[in-house]
Formats: C-alpha cells, structure tokens, sequence
C-alpha cells in the first residue's frame, strides 16, 4: 500500500469502502509524507493526533454510504476551523484559535471528512505566487525554485505532492485556477454563492469563493458535490436543491457549443499557450462539440475593475482586525490610538498594506465616482459580456493562465507583473460565473499549463462533463520526482 | 383653546431671526433580535452578554438581515404618511472607532428603505405639517464607558447590532416647542405602531440636532450646525437655545458661521465645537457586499398596512366624531396608545364626556402626582367608569365622588361598594329632603326674614346648612330648586 497517496480520492474512496485499506492506514501514509514534504512549507498547522483519532474511529464504526468516508482532508488556512488556529496566512491572526466551524468544512466533515490540517495561503489571500504568506512562501512540487500560484498555492502544492488527497481552495480572482494551473492539477471556481462563505476569512465579500482542488475531474464533481449547498447563515447564498454532480458525470459532449473568445489572445501571450489553447480546441471538436468564435469585448477591463472593487472590499472587510477581540496585538504603544496603528503595521504585509490603501483611496470622497463606481458599471458589462454569449454557447475554452509556473521572488518587487498573472481569471470573478481549471500540457520547460472551462451560472456540471471528457482524451498526467524527500 | 401666534423669533439690533431647525431622530426597533444576528435585545443585561460573532466582529461572520426589523421600519414608515421604497440597499459606513467592531456600521445610504412622509403637529396657532425626508435602518454601535475608571474607557457590546431607524425630518421645524411636539408625536406614533418603545431614559429614542438661523424673510438657509445625541426633550430645547442664539450673536458682529458639528454639555447648558467641516469624517460608503439589496414585495407592504392600527391622528377624529369630545380633551386622551384604550373602556360604560373631564382632570393629576402611568393606575377602567356612572346617575354629587375617589386610589375597592358601606349615596328624594330644608328653614327664621327682605346672598348659608345636615349627601340641583321654591313661599 505504499503508493496508495498518490492514487485520485476516487480510489482511495473506493479502497475504503472495500476495505483494501483502513482510514488509519490512510492517514498514516500521508502523515508520513507531510512529514517528509517539509521543505514544500505547505502546511501552517497539522492536526494528525485529531486525524489518526477519527481514523481510527471510523475504522471502528465504519459508515461508507458518505461521499468522503473515511478520508483526511488538509484545507486552506482561510476556513475557519473549531478549536484550530485559522491564520489566512497573517500575523495579525497568527494565534487566532476560532470558536466556529466554517459552513464548507462543516459539509466536508458532515460527509465522513476528517482534518489533516491547514495549508499555507498568501496573506488573506492576496497574492498570485503564496509569496506574500507570514509563514513564508510555499514551493512547488514542479521545481524547487517554483511558485506553486496563489493564493491557494499550500492546497495546490499538497495536493500536487501527495500530501493530502483533495483539498479546498477559495477563488476571488483565480486564486483556485492559477495554482491548479501551475501544479497540473484541477480547480474549480463555482458560482458565486453555491459555496457558503460564512466562516471563511473575507477577503472582497462579492468575489470570494470556495471551491475544490483535485487529481481528477471526478474528484472534482465529488468534492463540490460534498462542499456545496444553499446556507442561510450566507445572504448571498443560493437557495435551490442539491445537485448530485458526481453521480451525473458524463463524457458525452457532443453537439457542445465552445465559445473561443477573441479578447483571450492578449499581447505578448507565450507561443506555447497558444498552442496549448489550440490542441484543447482540436480535443473538444474531436469529441463532437462545435467551436463557436466569439466576443467578450469589455475583458480588456477586467483586470484594472478587479484591482479597484477587490481592494475596496478588502479596505473594509480587514477594518476588524485591531489587536483587541482576537489576533495579535502589539505591546508597544502608548495609547490606544498607537496601539492600533502599531498592531496593524506589525500585523499586516506589504500586499495587504498596499490593497488596503488602494481600496481606501478608490472609495474616498471625490474618488468614488472615478474608480468604485465606474468599476461597479465596468462589472455589469463584463457580466453582460459573458451573459449575451451563453446565449449562443454552453460554455467557454480559454487559457487558465498567460503563463507557467515563475520562479520564487520573479515578481515579487513588481506588483503590476503579478497582478497580471490573473488575467484571464478574473473576469469569471467578476461576473459570478463557474469555471475549472484543467491541466492541459507542460511548455518546453516541462511545467504544467492549464486550460479553462467557463460555464453559465449554476452549470457546473456541464463544464465538469466537458472537462472528464476532455481529461480522458487529453492524456495528460502529472509526473512529479518526490525530490524533498 | 385659543388661536395664538406663532412667536419664536430672536431679536437682533440688525433685525429679527427665525430658527430652522431639522432633526436626525434615532429609534430603537422594538424586536427581540438585533439587525442582523440572533443576539438579544434586551435592556440592562450585564455588560458583553448579549453578544455574538457577529456583532463582535469574527473572522468569516457574516450578517442576515432580521426581516421582523424590515417590517418594523415599514410600519413606521406607514405610519408616517411615508413612501415605502420596495428596492433599497443597505451600505457600509466606514470609519474606526473602539466601540465599532467591524470598523463600519452597515446602514442605508442613497437607498433607504422609507422615502418621504409627513407628520402633522397640533400647535396652539393651529396645526403644522412636518415633512419627513427619509427613513432608514442601522445598526447600533457598542457603548463606550469613560466614567468607570480614571485611566482606561470600558467598551459594552451589548448595544452594538441593535437595529435603529434613523428619521431624518425637513427643516421644517421653527423652534423648540415644535421640536417638542414633533418629538412626543413620533414617539406616539411609533409607541402606537409598537415598532419603538420611545423610551429616552434608556436610550431608545436620541436625536442629532441641525440649527440655522436666518433674518426673516431671507429664502435661502443659514449654514447649520449639527448637535450629536442629545437623548432627552429638554435637552435638546435647551441646545437650539443656546445654538440659535450663539449663532445669532456670530452673525450680529458680522462673523460667519462654521459648519461644524458641536456637542451639548448639559451641565453647563452649552454647545461646544467637536469637529469642523474639514475634519469631517470621509465614511467611505459602498454598497455592502454581504447583503443583497432588500426587494419588498407589495403583497408584504400590503399586508403590513391592512394590520396597521388605528394612528392618533384618526383616532383623534374619532373621538371628536364619536364622542362629542373637543379637540383639546381628544389630544390628550389619543396622546399615549394605553390612555386612549383606557378612556374607550370607561367611555363605553359610562357617560363619555364626563368620563373625559374626571380623567384629563382628576385621573390625571393623581397619577401625576403618584408618578404612575396609565397602565399602572391604581383605578380600574371598569371602577372608573362605575364612578363616572354614579355622578352621571345623580347618585352621588362631584364633591362626593372625589371621596370616593380617594378611597379607591387606596383600596383599589370598586365605587358602589365604597358608596354603599360608606352610605355616601346622595339624597334625591325630594321628600326627604324638603323634611330637611324645613326643618333647617324653621330653625333660622330670622334668616328667612332678612332673605325675603333681599339679602338673596344667604341663600348660599341655606344649602350650607342642608350639606351639613344631611352629611354632603343632598343632591345639589334638587336643594336648589326646593330650596328656591319654600323661601317663596
């Protein structure tokens, strides 16, 4: 059973349930390779005596009828986890130990789930590279000079290096896609309010959401279908019935309508994803579905609107943090006007700095109109874009990412190239839509690349058949040297 | 009543001011759960109990909105003659502060959930129709406590989430008596729609005060001031005083007026400068994300206006229409909700007009005295109107009944008890009490003598005499006529 972290959660599942291996067992194998992966620092905080305890009480009293029996699950370090310290990659939260179960975990755990631990993020999820994390940056199973994408990039560098067999991201603005993209693994980004968001760390309320990284598309459906579902503790959260997405997977894509939208061949684009967006057009007209050319001519918008309404949010949503209720505090200070301003400067980063500024600026007196509320507008067209296509396709072929995974410190002293990396990503974020991010090939370096499925509101399942069927004829597979350990 | 003139102007050597005024009244929505999570409301718990993730801010917390909150400001905004906006959104006002957890209070910005509306005052030069420029919801903020120790400020959470409406009036108000009525009606109004407690000790009532003046005649305002939270009547009076005649002075020495926010400080009766127009806080205000904009439906709207009571200002209508009454005695019994219920009981028993003279008059004036309220009144409506009966009846006189009315007060025992252990029932049998008159007419018959050779004033001696006699008892009207009546013969 010694290659058994490395097979898909499918399988494991499977293996559960015959009974081919023990829950403990399991989670043995990969307590043992999170032990060794420590040089990946994908991990803030590991909960393995509280996981081999619910192995073991599985293993007891084993109930396989669940979507995740018997399964340890290591998340985000942005789902607020009961009595686990839940940091979002800050200082200013680093000690923070929440009283409360996140909605998504709570699903995780309510289908036979258990925790393994929290995988490092960037810094309330800002960051396209998991540079800007407190606990320093996480590498990539690709390369040890790598950036494993971000801000997801501790779930994407677990996952990728066998250290947990599916995991959860959240998505504000690719923050689930970039990384699965650079790790060759698959992203989901649901539509904006499938996923609860209460219990997550906010980051901007109206882009955040939660969504699954895994091995296979399979995963994916399972994981979704697991994570999923209206919650009333969430007024943004859609009211509608359960969807069975795993079950209803299905490879028959043909008749498909592919919107291949013009906007997405920008500048200076690589060669090679060109290409790559190429041979996933010949996979999906090979498999019977039409390629339909079209326009989403306000994309060009979309990354300078991201840039002003999700600091803007973020501006307000980090407010809270003050040292006094919970997280850090600074003990330097006089007064309590100096204890603020010394907890926040000592507690916060460059990135968060720099989009708390940014978001505050675009929202003053005289500047609203400029920036805010000329982003709100841009957003409608952006959304109108993608909603006046879907009338004549299912469902939208583009690159997942301009480029491959870059090197550690590439672009961390250029914020404008970073941001860039989410361009073709954010545009979903803005419309609320789903899309999943499907590894597709490796450029002539040899790292992985990924396409992106974007789908109507609500139809995930239709961009989860497209991507099982393209990952059956795709012939992609992720081949990683265990070098850390 | 009588038709006054309106006469609140401050005179100047360079010419006569009015005082315009506006007012931002924050009310507490009466409901058992805060705006937007399941905390208690409930006032004078111990401090920081009453408190949850939400309104203390978490990480990943998330606010729903209470949708009994959303139909306590329709209501009010109904009751207020007000449009009811079917679409509105609630906002993020930004700004940090100790006793502000999330670092903004969510309230309603360029949306709000009640439009315009009107409130109609009864002056005594005739009535006043206020207009009412907005209603909207908000959140409470904790409560910062500066008095508990010299060094550090305590901060309660117990109030942070609470669902306030503010009710931004026009400036329509000309100074501090109208202030008064515009107060004690809203509070009546909403006290009728049990959608704000009113109560001002506690809290649950506080307003920002705007203040301008002009020369009269001027159309254009004065720059106004604004007095943050001032939470009682007097108080407020007592600010646009002081205000309105601080800036009078400014403008009599030729200076300007700042825009500027000032506070009241009731101890030294003064409005002081807090923050100036420049230092104004930029609140940064944006749709919050969290909420999605409130769509009401018009069946709910609807629903809400069907069951609304009966508002003072019908009721007022009613009550001249009904039951004969002045505008004057209506005014008073619609003021409080309990008061009128209480007056429609007895009226239904007894004799109505009389009923509204013994409770405006002597009702009154003993809880008054007692500091009770209506609803703690020591006199059954049903023993009150037995009593109003029993004068109505002739079976006692009005001196007697205020007898009874005090042994009542202390027994809380029902009237025709105390009348009939008390054997306080008047005398009206005409033979019985021309026995009496005889008998007093006989005894002072010099008296009679000097009556009869025109000293009328004695008359008065012989009813004296006849009360005495019959120990109060002799039915007034009937004295008089047999009185008249024997000395003529």
């Amino acid at each position: 059973m010694s290659n058994i972290t490395n097979q898909s959660l499918s399988e494991i599942l499977e293996s559960i349930k015959s009974k081919k291996i023990s829950s403990l067992e399991l989670t043995q194998a990969y307590i043992k390779n999170i032990e060794n992966a420590k040089k990946l620092n994908a991990f803030v905080t590991t909960t393995f005596d509280q996981a081999l305890e619910n192995a073991k009480k599985f293993d007891n009293k084993p109930n396989n009828e669940q979507l995740l029996s018997g399964v340890p699950l290591a998340v985000k370090d942005l789902f607020c986890t009961e009595n686990v310290k839940t940091t979002a990659g800050s200082n200013i939260l680093n000690n923070f130990v929440p009283s409360y179960e996140s909605t998504v975990t709570k699903n995780l755990w309510n289908n036979g789930a258990f925790l393994l631990g929290k995988l490092n993020c960037d810094e309330f999820a800002m960051g396209s590279s998991n540079e800007t994390s407190f606990f320093g940056n996480v590498i990539n199973p690709i390369g040890d000079h790598l950036v494993p994408g971000g801000s997801s990039g501790g779930s994407s560098s677990a996952l990728a290096a066998d250290l947990t067999p599916a995991t959860i991201g959240t998505d504000t603005g690719g923050s689930i896609r970039q990384p699965a993209s650079f790790t060759g693994t698959v992203g989901l980004k649901p539509t904006y309010g499938l996923c609860s968001r209460w219990g997550i760390v906010a980051f901007a309320s109206s882009l955040d959401q939660a969504g699954p990284m895994t091995k296979t598309v399979n995963d994916c459906s399972i994981m979704l279908e697991a994570m999923s579902g209206f919650d009333e503790k969430d007024s943004t959260s859609i009211n509608k019935k359960k969807e069975t997405y795993s079950k209803n997977l299905k490879d028959n894509i043909k008749g498909l309508k592919i919107g291949i939208p013009k906007e997405y061949r920008v500048d200076n684009m690589p060669k090679e994803i060109d290409e790559l967006w190429e041979k996933g057009k010949k996979i999906l007209k090979d498999l019977g579905a039409h390629l339909i050319d079209i326009s989403l001519p306000h994309t060009k918008y979309a990354l300078p609107t991201y840039y002003i309404v999700a600091p803007a949010e973020a501006s307000s949503n980090l407010a809270r943090y003050d040292g006094v209720r919970y997280g850090y505090r600074s003990q330097k200070g006089k007064d309590l006007i100096e204890m603020y301003e010394n907890t926040r400067s000592e507690g916060f980063g460059d990135e968060v700095k720099r989009r708390i500024l940014i978001g505050t600026y675009v929202l003053s007196s005289g500047y609203y109109d400029a920036y805010y509320l000329k982003a709100q507008k841009i957003r409608q067209l952006i959304k109108k874009d993608f909603d006046d296509s879907f009338t004549k396709v299912d469902a939208i072929l583009t690159p997942s990412t301009p480029s491959s995974a870059f090197k550690i410190g590439e672009k961390t002293n250029d914020p404008v190239s970073m941001y860039l990396n989410d361009i073709f990503t954010v545009p979903v974020n803005l419309a609320g839509l789903p899309a999943l991010s499907l590894p597709a090939g490796l450029d002539k370096k040899g790292y992985p690349l990924g396409l992106q499925l974007i789908g109507k509101a609500l139809d995930e399942q239709k961009i989860l058949n497209i991507g099982y069927a393209f990952e059956k004829n795709c012939g992609y597979k992720n081949e990683i040297k265990k070098w850390w350990s | 009543m009588s038709k006054e003139k309106f006469d609140y102007f401050i005179n100047g050597e360079k010419g006569k001011y009015e005082v315009v005024i506006g007012l931002e009244v924050h009310a507490q929505v009466l409901s058992n759960s805060k705006l937007f999570s399941g905390s208690s409301t409930k006032f004078g718990a111990d401090p920081n109990k009453q408190v949850s993730l939400i309104d203390s801010a978490f990480p990943g917390m998330l606010p729903v909105i209470n949708e009994e909150c959303v139909k306590q400001a329709v209501r009010t905004g109904l009751g207020l003659n007000a449009k009811i906006n079917n679409y509105s959104v609630f906002d993020r006002k930004n700004y940090f502060y100790a006793d502000l957890p999330q670092g903004y209070q969510i309230s309603q910005y360029k949306n709000p959930i009640v439009g315009e509306g009107k409130v109609l005052l009864d002056m005594p030069y005739g009535s006043k129709e206020i207009g009412i420029e907005r209603l909207h919801l908000e959140q409470d903020a904790g409560k910062s406590i500066h008095d508990m120790d010299p060094s550090s400020t305590y901060v309660d959470l117990n109030r942070s989430g609470i669902a306030l409406m503010e009710i931004v009036s026009k400036p329509h108000l000309r100074s501090p008596d109208e202030v008064n009525a515009y107060i004690k009606k809203l509070r009546t109004i909403m006290r009728y729609l049990g959608t704000c407690d009113g109560n001002m000790q506690e809290g649950s009532l506080r307003a920002d005060v705007n203040v301008s003046v002009r020369k009269v005649g001027d159309k254009n305002f004065g720059t106004r001031c604004e007095i943050k939270n001032v939470n009682s009547i007097k108080f407020m009076q007592m600010a646009i005083e002081y205000e309105a005649n601080r800036q009078v002075e400014l403008l009599e020495d030729g200076k300007e007026i700042d825009q500027e926010t000032r506070l009241f400080d009731t101890k030294k009766n003064e409005t002081r400068s807090m923050r100036s127009k420049e230092d104004a806080h930029d609140y940064r205000y944006f749709p919050d994300p969290d909420l999605l904009p409130l769509k009401l439906e018009k069946k709910l709207i609807d629903d809400l206006k069907k069951s609304l009571p009966e508002l003072p200002d019908n009721k007022k209508e009613r009550f001249i229409q009904e039951y004969g009454l002045n505008s004057y005695e209506a005014n008073v019994l619609v003021s409080e909700k309990e008061i009128s219920d209480y007056y429609e009981e007895v009226a239904k028993l007894s004799d109505k007009k009389l009923a509204a003279t013994w409770m405006i008059g002597d009702l009154f004036a003993m809880l008054n005295d007692k500091g009770l309220n209506i609803s703690n009144s020591p006199i059954s409506a049903k023993n009150f109107a037995e009593l109003v009966q029993s004068i109505k009846s002739g079976e006692i006189s009005g001196r007697i009944a205020k007898e009874v009315f005090e042994i009542m007060i202390k027994s809380g025992d029902n009237p025709k008890k105390i009348i009939e252990s008390k054997g306080m029932k008047q005398q009206s049998d005409p033979k019985e009490l021309e026995k009496i008159i005889n008998e007093i007419l006989s005894k002072n018959k010099d008296k009679v003598d000097q009556y009869k050779a025109g000293k009328e004033k004695l008359f008065g001696f012989f009813v004296g005499q006849v009360m005495k006699l019959s120990g109060g008892k002799a039915n007034p009207q009937l004295t008089n006529e047999i009185l008249k009546k024997l000395l003529k013969g």
